[in-house]
């Protein structure tokens, strides 16, 4: 059986409903971050996934590339804003927040 | 042959942690299943012959991404983690249904969509195929696309290299001591 671009999609699917789940479930934002994660991770999968019929222009991987850095640079900010509220209200329940300004 | 068992025991690896990151009650071991997911993930993208990217998966992922954010659950606290340990780790309970509900919904409408979508169908797959564009195990991608990534796509490179500047300055300011600035 020959893998198709199919069966991609559909690990892609899963994955992204689990990242769903996550976000909407946990009740720690870096928990809530890792879901984040998981469903870029879904999209990645995609672009990758189609990048294979595209041998001259390599759109599909580049794309990937630049999805990867820009998961990286929301990464790093979200987690200083986490533990900058961590610091204020000593706790990172995105639940029990519940001002933006003290 | 070969191909197709790897791919099926990648995706199982990559929907299996990624299930467990779900379910598990204990924050620091789900956070390492994650570790496995993103490497199942990189494996999937070898056997869609983007080794390039699988690599920059590991490096970026594991090696950035996943320490930031066990550094971030040592920084924010130990009774936090253990007060959180205890109630709710079961998978199914009330308080969790709707979330559940909806990731099941999603996920039947994304399946639905992707199996009647008839991706061998799209025009410009079907022109690919004819005009012999896809990639093959033997053909070296990685000299095209460091080519293409300083020609085609060198607009958005430079706007990502801006970006990521910006988010490094905004990461340092956010995380200053309070009252030094």
């Amino acid at each position: 059986m020959i893998i198709t671009l199919t069966h991609y999609l559909l690990v892609s699917a899963g994955l992204f409903s689990i990242g769903i789940y996550v976000v909407l479930s946990k009740q720690n934002a870096i928990q809530v971050l890792i879901g984040v994660e998981m469903m870029l991770n879904a999209a990645i999968l995609n672009l990758v996934a189609f990048g294979k019929f595209d041998k001259i222009n390599n759109a599909g991987q580049t794309f990937a590339l630049l999805a990867i850095v820009l998961a990286a640079a929301s990464t790093a900010v979200a987690l200083a804003i986490v533990l900058n509220v961590y610091r204020r209200h000593q706790t990172i329940d995105p639940g029990k927040i519940n001002q933006l300004k003290d | 042959m070969m191909v197709t068992i790897m791919f099926y025991l990648m995706a199982a690896i990559a929907l299996g942690s990624g299930l467990y990151v779900a379910g598990s009650g204990n924050l620091v071991r789900s956070v390492f299943m994650f570790f496995i997911t993103l490497f199942a993930l990189a494996g999937l993208y070898v056997l869609s012959l983007a080794d390039f990217v699988a690599v920059t998966q590991v490096v970026v992922y594991v090696g950035g991404i996943l320490v930031l954010i066990l550094f971030a659950f040592m920084l924010s606290g130990r009774e936090n983690l253990e007060g959180m340990q205890q109630k709710n780790n079961r998978l199914l309970s009330v308080s969790k249904l709707p979330a559940l509900l909806l990731a099941a919904a999603f996920f039947i409408v994304l399946a639905n969509i992707f199996l009647k979508a008839g991706t061998t169908d799209i025009v410009w797959v079907k022109q690919a195929v004819t005009n012999h564009q896809v990639m093959t195990p033997d053909n070296i991608s990685i000299n095209n696309l460091g080519v293409s990534l300083m020609t085609n796509y060198l607009l958005p490179f430079e706007v990502i290299s801006i970006l990521l500047l910006m988010a490094l300055i905004g990461a340092a300011h956010l995380s200053r001591k309070e009252g030094t600035a």
